[in-house]
């Protein structure tokens, strides 16, 4: 197989035993991208020169005989929205379309010590608002499985980039899916650690309480390799947990025997596209003849995760995204009148149509007189969510579930109905506001079009899902091979 | 004509002094080149999270068990959401429903009288920073900003509507200041902004109990414009009221140059500031413990202190209120005292002398050059007779001017007091020869002609003559 469809296991391998060098892995996956990046247009910025560079420093240290990390000499391509010193970061938005951060994002830092290369950055729905990668200011990436339809959103073309050889493993971040859904339209793993695990330093904020980064790529041993670089407390992030961390790879053992797994019923009704049950229900299958025991079990509330997720989301993203009002950095609006007038014209223009949306329902969730009415509301019904959760964990050592209610939708098909738009992430919302890990794994095909599972496991029980997953898919069941591809 | 009784309540900022700001580790100093002090974290970049200073929340505990308040065992940051380009976010960290601490007091006095005045409240929140216009806001064509302030800790402390007078209002900022500045956690300088004062004020009809409408006045710069812009504005509505109009709920600001207040906004215009819980920072639980540890650290407070002044050192209450209500004040008064032990005598100079030129110079305490065992030194001088008190009075300036010791002034300027018997007779004798006059009128029962003699034999000696002395040998010889 080509280099660029190889998996940083695999690559890490081979450098180690000098069969190839770090340069060489970079050179393969910069010529992939010259080949496709104009089908699947991933990336918002190319970061050529640097990776180059800092590849050569990965094969300086490996003939100097140094022990270099599992991820040293890897690709990765990182998701617009999280800080890179000296890299513009926009999060693909005109609002910030020539922000240069000062500093490093927590995950980058971490990286950089892992001595990965990375290519550059992903396009994504601006702010990280959206599930189909439509909403960027800039271009709309392309499903590398089939270029008429969208990679989903919001980390689409993190996802995108890693199905189409375009980079070899990605970071997205997640706030309702949008980690979870792109893994699952593109084919490939992704993982929504529980909130705290990964440092938030330096992610520009969508959804405080709901944002999360996490690892996408090729299979369930590159998740946990990347996890492990990234995870762990961080002092600058005060929502940061303090807590061992496990190396995860420790439980890639392919043995499940005795898991306990339930399969909430609230999400395979309807709404649910049947074939993606049908998908669903042959993983189940799959899970039983490797020993779990999977049976049905309820989460009463979800029904009310939507509602409250687009109070609690909105409402702090007015917050977050008061900051961008041309003062300081990033677009201002050069003819204006006075300041109220500079505020006012460079959000209305610096902003797209679903951001000003969000800001829009969150301010009005937070005003005088309504507050109770929805932003407490909606804090009541987070908690109940979570109590769900609690009470099934009590007999459950993880839930399983479909990551969408269909495959990937067309290009413009959703963009002019929010609301159908919303839907889409009805199985992810839930997993957010209750702050606890989910994967989304290659779980089968509808019409040729890759559909994934989502495996959801307690708060810090990545270990558990990671283990699953694992099995699942060292099994052989697994159903979508990246060589299929033909972009 | 109704009589109307004016209802106040303050809401005092106090800048917290920490080395860094509340939520980053930028430096609070004061007087840095603009945006000197900054980071990502209090520019409000994009990606950026605060961490809390520990410290902050220690000295507001100790400000809130300085006012008597209780402390909340859980506590929590929100966010008071506005835009203002001096504001980095467009939000302010602030605090909401859980405040650090409330349900406090203090105790003023006025007329002789003690008042306790209710503290609703004491909060944490970031300070924002500071626009700079190029001549005035209305003609500048644009503004620049200095984010150095932008994060400095602040607590603002929100009173009941306890106060009846400006007096009183007075009162109980100086008293609030006092408290502060004990705990050692503010400096509480008005004119550098490390205290800020807003004062709600209303007027009712005496005897009514439901309280009158109130405005919000702002921009008070000193404890004099604090007066006067509560006078004026008492004024104000009194007038309306009598006019037959009504007060509107407003806030307005203290227009110093002019002495007038000026309508900034309505009700109708104000913001609504949308609070809603900080996502970035977790909820604080404050231990008992924690609470019991910083308690053990709280020095000795005003009331305490001049309570102690008016038991040891005898001094009369009014002495010791106003010795104890700066803390830099009594410790030098201590200090002095601990030198030369005659209190009252060092509490008259302190509140004399020391204190009319330190004012005249628009000086604190820790700008004088005299030392408090120099001040010692010079009562010794005095009290041994090296000087007399006229003389004394010139040394002190001297010395106020100098920073010198007052021995060695004396002696450049030969001032040691003539108390040698035999050569005050002489010039008495002297006096007494030249000024038949004034003789014949003190024999003829005219006493103040004995002062005018005083005055003479003085001149003659340049004041170094004991006057004690003086006056025994005029009666004598007369």
């Amino acid at each position: 197989m080509e280099l660029y469809y190889l998996t940083a296991h695999q690559l890490h391998d081979m450098l180690i035993k000098k069969e190839i060098s770090a340069e060489e892995i970079t050179r393969a996956v910069f010529g992939r991208i010259e080949a496709v990046e104009d089908k699947i247009r991933a990336y918002v910025t190319l970061t050529r020169e640097t990776a180059e560079r800092q590849a050569r420093e990965v094969d300086k240290s490996i003939a100097a005989g140094e022990k270099i990390s599992p991820l040293a000499g890897i690709p990765i391509a990182i998701k617009d929205n999280m800080c890179t010193a000296g890299v513009r970061t926009t999060c693909a938005s005109k609002i910030l379309y020539n922000f240069v951060p000062p500093y490093n994002a927590t995950v980058i830092e971490r990286l950089n010590e892992a001595l990965s290369v990375m290519t550059g950055k992903t396009n994504m729905d601006e702010f990280a608002m959206g599930s189909s990668t439509e909403n960027s200011a800039f271009f709309t990436t392309c499903n590398p499985w089939d270029t008429d339809r969208v990679p989903g959103g919001s980390s689409g073309g993190s996802a995108a980039a890693v199905a189409a050889g375009e980079t070899i493993v990605a970071l997205g971040s997640d706030t309702g899916g949008s980690i979870r859904q792109p893994a699952s339209y593109c084919g490939v793993v992704g993982l929504k650690p529980t909130y705290g695990s990964v440092s938030r330093f330096g992610l520009v904020a969508y959804a405080s309480s709901l944002d999360q980064i996490g690892p996408i790529t090729r299979d369930v041993t590159d998740c946990a390799l990347v996890f492990n670089a990234i995870s762990g407390h961080d002092p600058q992030d005060s929502t940061s947990a303090p807590y061992d961390q496990p190396d995860y790879t420790s439980y890639l053992t392919g043995d499940i025997k005795g898991l306990k797994i339930g399969v909430p019923k609230e999400y395979m009704g309807e709404g649910i596209d049947p074939a993606v049950r049908e998908v669903i229900r042959e993983t189940v299958k799959v899970f039983s003849g490797l020993g779990a025991q999977v049976e049905e079990t309820s989460l009463p509330h979800s029904e009310y995760a939507l509602p409250a997720y687009y109070l609690l989301a909105t409402a702090e993203a007015s917050s977050n995204l008061a900051r961008y009002d041309g003062v300081r950095y990033g677009y201002r609006y050069k003819e204006a009148e006075d300041i109220v007038d500079m505020f006012m014209k460079t959000r209305s223009e610096g902003f797209g149509a679903e951001v000003k949306r969000r800001i829009m329902l969150g301010t009005y969730a937070l005003s005088a007189g309504y507050y109770d009415a929805f932003y407490n509301q909606a804090l009541k019904v987070r908690t109940l969510i979570k109590g769900d959760f609690d009470q099934a964990f009590e007999k459950y050592d993880l839930l399983l579930s479909p990551v969408a209610p269909g495959p990937a939708f067309k290009r413009g098909e959703k963009i002019a109905d929010p609301l159908q738009m919303y839907m889409v992430d009805i199985c992810t919302l839930s997993i957010n506001l209750a702050g606890i890990p989910a994967i989304s794994l290659p779980g089968g095909f509808v019409n040729k079009l890759p559909v994934g599972l989502q495996l959801i496991g307690k708060p810090f029980g990545e270990g558990d899902i990671l283990r699953a997953a694992y099995a699942f898919e060292q099994s052989g069941a697994r159903c979508c091979k990246l060589n299929l591809l033909q972009v | 004509m109704a009589q109307y009784e004016p209802v106040i309540g303050l809401e005092v900022h106090v800048e917290l002094k920490t080395n860094t700001k509340i939520f980053c580790n930028s430096s609070t100093a004061f007087g840095a080149d603009p945006n000197h002090h900054t980071c990502p974290v209090c520019l409000g970049l994009p990606g950026v999270l605060p961490v809390t200073n520990k410290k902050v929340v220690e000295f507001a505990i100790k400000a809130g068990l300085a006012l008597n308040c209780q402390i909340a065992p859980f506590s929590k940051f929100d966010r008071k959401n506005y835009y203002y380009p001096d504001l980095p976010k467009n939000y302010q960290v602030s605090q909401f429903d859980l405040p650090i601490a409330e349900h406090g007091f203090l105790e003023i006095e006025v007329d002789g009288n003690t008042k306790r005045v209710g503290i609703t409240r004491v909060h944490m929140e970031e300070d924002a920073g500071k626009l700079v216009h190029q001549g005035t806001i209305s003609d500048s064509s644009f503004s620049l900003v200095d984010y150095n302030r932008t994060g400095v800790p602040l607590i603002e402390i929100v009173s009941e509507p306890d106060m009846r007078s400006p007096e009183e209002a007075s009162a109980y900022l100086e008293k609030l200041k006092a408290i502060i500045q004990y705990t050692g956690i503010s400096d509480c300088k008005m004119q550098e902004g490390s205290l800020r004062c807003d004062a709600n004020v209303s007027v009712r009809p005496l005897g009514q109990e439901e309280f009158g409408t109130r405005a919000e006045l702002k921009n008070m710069n000193s404890f004099k414009a604090l007066q006067k812009a509560l006078v004026y504005e008492i004024k104000r509505q009194i007038k309306i009221n009598e006019e037959g109009g009504r007060v509107i709920q407003e806030t307005r600001s203290w227009d110093e140059a002019k002495g007038v207040s000026l309508s900034l906004r309505s009700k109708e215009e104000a913001h609504d500031y949308r609070y809603f819980p900080e996502p970035d920072l977790v909820p604080m639980v404050i231990s008992k413990d924690w609470v019991d540890e910083i308690r053990t650290t709280l020095p000795e407070l005003p009331d305490e202190r001049q309570a102690r002044f008016v038991e040891q050192y005898g001094l009369p209450a009014y002495d010791a209120i106003v010795l104890t209500s700066l803390k830099e004040m009594a410790d030098y008064y201590e200090q002095c005292v601990e030198q030369f032990n005659n209190p009252k005598a060092v509490s008259n100079w302190i509140m004399g002398d020391f204190s009319r030129l330190m004012n005249a110079d628009n000086m604190e305490i820790n700008d004088v050059r005299i030392q408090p065992a120099q001040l010692a030194k010079m009562l010794q001088l005095l009290e041994k007779g090296t000087i007399s008190g006229k003389i004394a009075k010139t040394i002190f300036e001297d010395m106020f001017a100098t920073g010198r010791d007052p021995d060695i002034i004396v002696q450049e300027k030969g001032l040691v007091q003539i108390s040698d018997e035999g050569a005050i007779e002489s010039i008495v004798t002297d006096v007494l020869a030249n000024n038949p006059k004034s003789v014949e009128d003190y024999r003829a029962g005219k006493n103040q002609a004995l002062g005018f003699l005083v005055g003479q034999v003085m001149k003659a000696t340049k004041g170094k003559a004991n006057p004690g002395m003086v006056n025994k040998l005029l009666k004598e010889k007369l």
